[in-house]
């Protein structure tokens, strides 16, 4: 088979120009189009409409990106491997940004009334006595989490854990990168953590309240 | 949008497993297609890369790409 190249063979076929090249375009993008559909089943069904472009659309983008990042590839996978990383980046990159391009962030966090604390609530079903338990214990974290985060760390709480938003999605409305996002709720995470353990709250103490 | 002791269980978790050092979603992102090959192999253990395990629990959008990327392998090898 055609594409059954080494990772050398690919690399050496990529930088040329010329015939080996264009088949070699070829034969990495029958592999692209060929994997996709099992990479989306859970975003897109292969009979959509909406399928076919996409798929179309990913693939080439992902065939320049490749071309221009060809030295940034370090042979510690397949390159087939590293290849479908890239359109798998995109693909989902985009089908992210079209379910979420109509949710407003701040929408989001003023439906909340405030921020990331006031989402907890005590379920008033539970009884009296629990409840009281269960109030202190919310009110505690509640404290924690308004005293030590930031207006940002809680916004971004909220839209991620709440509301399930894609970091990827809340850092592109916050005007950052995921990767700036990630590490400024990793930040929000040691912050709380290390709190609770000056307060001498454990998880388990938490918990155990609302088993 | 979800109830608050399923907030509270999930924070407590991810609180739980948070380390001082984590890899952001750039370095995850280059050590993916590494990792996911090993998983497509059953190789993935405790000792192997247990910095991107580590975020894969934390990070929903990588975990997502992860798994994504490894249905793709799997229907290679089938
Ligand atoms: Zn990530």
């Amino acid at each position: 088979m055609a594409e059954k190249r080494t990772n050398s063979e690919w690399l050496s076929d990529l930088r040329t120009e010329g015939f080996e090249k264009d088949d070699a375009l070829q034969d990495l993008r029958a592999v692209i189009v060929r994997g996709l559909p099992y990479a989306l089943t859970k975003w897109l069904s292969s009979s959509d409409p909406q399928f076919y472009d996409l798929v179309e659309e990913v693939a080439q983008e992902t065939l320049l990106r490749v071309l221009s990042h060809l030295d940034t590839f370090k042979g510690r996978s397949q390159f087939t491997t590293w290849v479908q990383k890239i359109a798998v980046r995109l693909a989902i990159t985009e089908l992210r940004r079209k379910r979420w391009q109509d949710t407003s962030l701040d929408e989001l966090v003023d439906t909340e009334g405030s921020f990331f604390g006031s989402r907890l609530m005590v379920d008033p079903a539970v009884g009296p006595e629990i409840a009281t338990e269960q109030s202190e214990i919310l009110a505690q974290m509640r404290r924690l989490i308004t005293e030590e985060l930031t207006e940002k760390q809680q916004k971004a709480m909220i839209a991620v854990r709440i509301h399930g938003m894609p970091i990827e999605e809340a850092a592109r409305k916050m005007d950052m990168t995921r990767n700036a996002l990630y590490k400024l709720l990793h930040d929000a995470r040691l912050r709380l953590k290390k709190r609770m353990e000056e307060e001498g709250i454990t998880a388990d103490d938490v918990l155990a309240v609302f088993e | 949008m979800q109830p608050t002791d399923e907030i509270l269980k999930q924070l407590l978790h991810h609180l739980g497993k948070t380390k001082a050092d984590e890899l952001g979603c750039d370095e995850l992102f280059e050590l993916l297609d590494e990792y996911t090959e090993a998983a497509a192999r059953g190789q993935i253990t405790e000792q192997l890369m247990p910095l991107v395990q580590q975020h894969l629990d934390q990070c929903h959008d990588c975990c997502e790409e992860f798994e994504a990327l490894l249905s793709i392998l799997k229907s290679e090898a089938a």
